[in-house]
């Protein structure tokens, strides 16, 4: 096996991107509309990405397995996107972004793509303004900013807590715009099944139109995948129902390296779950803690109404952990933190697990006209979800499953082991090492999906291709593996929906391979991970019928696939015998409960090979040239 | 413009703004019937005069009636063109909802739903109305070309015409309070700020407009008003029984 | 709680064999704080194991932003609430009460199954306009085009539409006026719409006709079961800009041009 060859560009760190764009191969525009290329997913990676090669005068087919492209779950951001503007004049810089995106990732990132993340953030801004997003103004009629988990400057824009719906609304109608031009053809209600792998280069998909259920098949010269992150593998996340790991775990099966699949995010400010029958969770806007302060009853089984509590007996416990970043620290502790004080038995609300997010003292000094007119809707939200009022009692929030660091290795072109084959946004592993900080899920997915793919992806296309047919033979062996899995799946004519099997094995995952981890405890979810996947293969039931419309199927068939990447991920959490970010292993702690890292052994990506149950790391050193490596401190 | 008159938009503008000109000239039939508040007067009724005057304004310039003319010309052009936009409209409207599911009433007003059903019993409305006093072809009552007062005097002095006068009266209420406010919304002239002036307004002009026009038939049943000199009986009885 | 659930059943909008029909369940003990996707959610579970098919309905993020769940609830798109179907909780319901859920219904929006329909209509009303052409590249630094607050607000007002057809189907018309006006009210009343401003009310309404969409006889349903509470004013902006793009008289050299 060839070691991995990230594609790092010479020269010094901030001139890295324009060297590699100066020197990377072009296709005339006369030459463009006979280039095909396939976008799988059109939130804000995909969407950007189809648009901005359409534009080009490439011919580009944009796959959504939902109703419409805007459907997409990067809709669902609520508080913003970071830009390294420095309009607020605190002496930000693309450095500082740099440095804190590293810091924030726990010095688990590759130095070079995150160098470019934080120059291309400016450009993020200026093309969504151009499309007409709506972001907050100040009243001068300049673009308003403010301040998010992990960072000292204030560098975030946002429109109202719509952030992500304005953002993708914005890329839709780029694409949209595309299609009206002819360049882009959009496939909604697509699912794609597989890679189509000709001469060792990716040449096209097999998709199943959900509608007909008839298998389809797509040739192109170069196939991006978009299609989002896994953490739906935990059954209740805050993705969305349909949020899947179809599209890279069948492409890693075909030969893509998956990298550090263990680097989930646990995000803090989630409504606690309230029953066993709820399907999703609901995550607050992160903006909130901006005002909102973060406690406990300093006293176990205190039932008090919060309201009555006295100051003395409320723990503070951010602030008094952290006193320097306080309520704002970054997602990975402030989750852990929350974890830990509900373990000791202090956590309120029906369950235990919940912790009070508090807005009296915003109130009090700011007034309520503020508050509302920063959150008004998020509180809206709330107490339509929940039925309490924020404004009169403290939230409960608890930490979810929110977001996958890991996802397809790729190298610096954002191309993964398949040549032809990239994987952008959060579908990637690329940017955010092993913990991503708020307001970069946009900016990655949009500097990607804008400004990155449509180049490395042109570099791409500018080589000979030959033409391929999709009456190839590589196809024909394709689909007949995705139909003989699909019939498998009909074929097990048992009495339990896929959806049964989902919470089992999410309910595991959660517990074993969530917040924290032993290698005992992952040691017995590969066990039930393996047990329950099997129970599915000897007891699923979904509706008869793959010609046609059967959501039953759709679901089941997206399940099976989060069995097997449950599995990698638990070898990967195995493996990694250190604490960073999102993974924390208990073995791995400092005295006073904080990540331990081990930088001589795992400052490195883990890469895997698919190998059925006994999958091959490979791994890609990290080196720092612009970071220095510190203990992650947020006291 | 053809174009225009095609779009689903553009055809309801075409709606709103021959509304607006029936409505105008709504507004200027109440204040001439209104003359007619003046009684017989001393040798002609002030109503006669003023329908005189209609007839011969602009003369010698102009040939007798032709203002008159123009004015009935434009008001059928607008009517038919009112009519048609709407009769094409809810073609499609229809068509665009599935049969049998007719969407669940959510809040809508009365007057809005029932625009249609009050649209066409004005059209019969206006149908009779013109036959009775413009061409004078209903002979219940005496009519006679110019005589505008008594024939006004005599067809009110009958229950059941007052009836119909004050049952339309409540028709075109209905139909120009919802229809005045949204042709405002049609034509895009309202804006958030005056939408509950532009509401509270329509309603205004049309009390003004059911007041105006009632007045009269009311004041005639109810004998305010005097009968029409120099009336011979002979006249009245060759006009009942002819 | 218990519920006894008229739900629309059909297999196929396009086969004119299938014109659908309710069928009636009992569920109990649900609870009170579950979503009514929820409990279709454990209504299917109980289907897969009594072997029947389950309801085909669509949602996807459930936290009432995405704009995919669509269901007309006692005769009302969303259900009594003003929020989407998705928040709507069985709380709000009367225990042992029959509720009815039906697709949204309107010409333009053909059963794809059961309580799943598609939309594709609104995603074309877009590609007809709703868009300010500009493509990837480098661009103006947005404060050297100040917005005022007020401005940003109300195109944020409009721009918050999350595209779930529910005020085509609470329209009596089966219009989409609110949709589209709150997308030409979003871009046009920002300076980047400005150029484009004539050209996509021009096309957006025309494609609305295409698809078969009614029209407005402001009723204001649709406004009331909006989930995102857009206001109508964004149906009299569309019509304001429809007809100063239809009456505006046409510069000379514009003419020339397009008669070339």
């Amino acid at each position: 096996m060839t070691a991995l060859d990230s594609k790092i560009p010479p020269g010094p760190m901030p001139e890295k991107w324009q060297n590699w764009l100066d020197a990377h191969s072009l296709v005339g525009p006369r030459n463009r509309a006979g280039k095909n290329v396939i976008v799988i997913g059109t939130g804000l990676a995909g969407s950007s990405c189809a648009a901005s090669l359409g534009a080009q005068g490439f011919k580009v087919k944009s796959f959504c397995f939902q109703d419409s492209p805007r459907r997409a779950h990067s809709i669902a951001a609520q508080g913003g996107i970071n830009a390294a503007k420095d309009y607020a004049n605190e002496g930000d810089s693309i450095r500082r972004l740099f440095a804190d995106t590293m810091k924030g990732g726990d010095f688990r990132s590759r130095e070079a793509n995150v160098w470019r993340l934080a120059q291309l953030s400016q450009n993020i801004i200026d093309q969504a303004v151009a499309q007409g997003v709506p972001f907050n103004r100040e009243y001068s009629g300049a673009l308003a900013t403010r301040s998010f988990g992990g960072v000292l400057v204030q560098r975030t824009f946002y429109t109202r807590g719509q952030t992500g719906q304005q953002l993708l609304l914005g890329a839709y109608s780029a694409l949209e715009h595309q299609v009206a031009a002819g360049n882009v053809e959009v496939f909604n209600r697509h699912e794609m099944q597989d890679v189509v792998i000709v001469d060792g280069e990716a040449r096209g998909v097999i998709v199943r139109n959900l509608v007909t259920g008839e298998l389809e098949r797509h040739a192109a010269d170069a196939v991006v995948l978009a299609s989002g992150g896994y953490t739906n593998v935990y059954y209740l996340s805050t993705n969305a129902m349909g949020s899947n790991v179809t599209a890279t775990w069948r492409a890693h099966k075909r030969g893509a390296y998956f990298a550090n699949p263990c680097y989930t995010q646990i995000h803090p400010t989630c409504i606690p779950q309230s029953g066993e029958y709820q399907s999703k969770l609901t995550l607050m806007s992160e903006s909130l803690r901006n005002d909102g302060r973060i406690w406990v009853p300093r006293k176990a089984g205190d039932d008090r109404p919060p309201a009555e509590i006295p100051e003395a007996e409320r723990y503070y416990y951010l602030e008094e952990r952290y006193p320097a970043f306080g309520n704002l620290a970054p997602r990975d502790i402030a989750s852990r933190a929350a974890k830990v004080v509900c373990d000791e038995g202090l956590g309120v609300g029906g369950t235990g697990r919940g912790v009070f997010l508090d807005f009296r003292d915003a109130i009090q000094d700011q007034g309520k006209d503020a508050i509302e007119r920063k959150y008004g809707n998020l509180f809206e939200m709330y107490h339509r979800i929940t039925g309490d009022d924020p404004y009169e009692t403290p939230m409960m929030i608890y930490p979810a499953p929110h977001y996958a660091m890991g996802g397809l290795w790729v190298d610096y072109e954002l191309q993964t082991t398949i040549p032809g084959l990239f994987a952008i946004g959060e579908a990637n592993f690329s940017d955010h090492g092993a913990n991503r900080l708020g307001a970069s899920a946009l900016m990655q997915c949009l500097a990607d999906g804008y400004f990155v793919a449509p180049h490395t992806v042109t570099n791409h296309l500018a080589k000979k291709h030959d033409e391929v047919a999709v009456t190839d033979s590589a196809f024909d062996q394709v689909e007949g593996d995705v139909r003989e899995h699909i019939q498998k799946l009909i074929d097990v004519g048992g009495s339990t929906s896929a959806q049964a099997f989902h919470r089992e094995m999410g309910h595991v995952m959660l517990d074993k391979c969530g917040m924290s981890r032993t290698a005992e405890g992952l040691d017995e979810a590969l066990t039930e991970v393996r047990r329950i996947k099997a129970d599915f293969y000897s007891d699923l039931r979904v509706d008869p019928g793959d010609e046609e419309f059967n959501q039953s199927l759709e679901y089941a068939n997206r399940v099976s696939d989060f069995f097997e990447l449950g599995e990698l991920m638990i070898h990967d959490a195995r493996r990694r015998e250190e604490s960073c970010g999102g993974h924390f292993r208990e073995e791995h702690q400092t005295d006073d409960g904080e990540a331990l890292r081990d930088d001589d052994h795992y400052a490195k990506v883990t890469a895997w090979e698919y190998e059925g149950d006994n999958p091959v790391p490979h791994d890609e050193d990290l080196n720092f040239e612009e970071v220095k490596l510190a203990t992650r401190s947020y006291k | 413009m053809l174009e225009y008159w095609r779009s689903t938009v553009g055809k309801k503008q075409f709606v709103a703004v021959t509304g607006a000109i029936l409505v105008g000239y709504l507004i200027l039939h109440m204040l001439g019937n209104l003359n007619s508040a003046f009684g017989p007067g001393a040798d002609e009724a002030r109503v006669d005069w003023y329908a005189h005057w209609l007839r011969t304004f602009g003369e010698p310039l102009l040939p007798r009636e032709t203002i008159l003319w123009v004015v009935r010309v434009v008001l059928l052009g607008a009517l038919i063109v009112h009519i048609t936009g709407i009769a094409q409209l809810v073609k499609r409207n229809r068509e665009a909802r599935p049969a049998n599911f007719p969407a669940k009433r959510i809040g809508r007003s009365v007057e809005s739903m029932a625009m249609l059903g009050t649209g066409i019993l004005l059209l019969a409305f206006i149908i009779f109305h013109i036959l009775q006093f413009t061409t004078l072809s209903i002979h219940v009552t005496p009519v006679e070309e110019g005589a505008v007062y008594a024939n006004l005097y005599w067809v009110f002095q009958k229950w059941y015409f007052l009836a119909i006068y004050l049952a339309a009266l409540v028709l075109v209420g209905m139909h120009l309070r919802h229809g005045i406010w949204s042709l405002f919304q049609t034509l895009g002239l309202d804006n958030p700020s005056r939408n509950q002036k532009l509401r509270h307004g329509a309603t205004a002009l049309v009390v003004i407009l059911v007041i105006g026009f009632g007045s009269v038939p009311v004041l005639f049943f109810t004998d305010v008003l005097d009968p029409p000199r120099e009336v011979a009986l002979a006249t009245i009885l060759s006009g009942v029984f002819t | 709680m218990n519920f006894t659930l008229e739900i629309w059943r059909q297999f196929d909008g396009s086969d004119e064999e299938d014109k659908g029909r309710f069928e009636t369940f009992k569920v109990t003990d649900i609870d009170p704080d579950a979503s009514i996707l929820e409990m279709l959610d454990q209504l299917n579970e109980r289907l897969s194991r009594e072997k029947k098919r389950n309801i085909a309905f669509d949602s996807d993020c459930r936290e009432g932003i995405c704009g995919t769940c669509a269901l007309v609830i006692d005769g009302t798109p969303h259900g009594p609430q003003q929020v989407t179907s998705c928040q709507t909780y069985m709380r709000d319901f009367i225990d042992g009460q029959t509720i009815t859920i039906e697709p949204f219904r309107a010409s333009t929006f053909p059963v794809v199954r059961d309580l799943a329909v598609d939309r594709g209509a609104l995603d074309r009303v877009i590609q007809a306009g709703g868009y300010i052409s500009t493509t990837t590249g480098p661009q103006p630094d947005p404060n050297a085009m100040p917005v005022a607050p007020e401005v940003q607000e109300k195109a944020m007002d409009a721009a918050i539409c999350i595209g779930c057809g529910a005020c085509v189907a609470a329209c009596p018309n089966g219009a989409a006026m609110l949709f589209t006006g709150a997308k030409v009210t979003h871009l046009n009343v920002l300076p980047q719409g400005q150029p484009e401003r004539e050209s996509r009310v021009v096309g957006m309404v025309e494609q609305m006709d295409a698809e078969g969409f009614g029209g407005c006889t402001n009723y204001g349903e649709c406004s009331r079961v909006c989930p995102q509470e857009i206001s109508i004013d964004v149906i009299g902006m569309l019509n304001r800009e429809y007809r100063k793009a239809k009456t505006k008289r046409k510069p000379k050299t514009e003419k020339a041009m397009s008669t070339q």
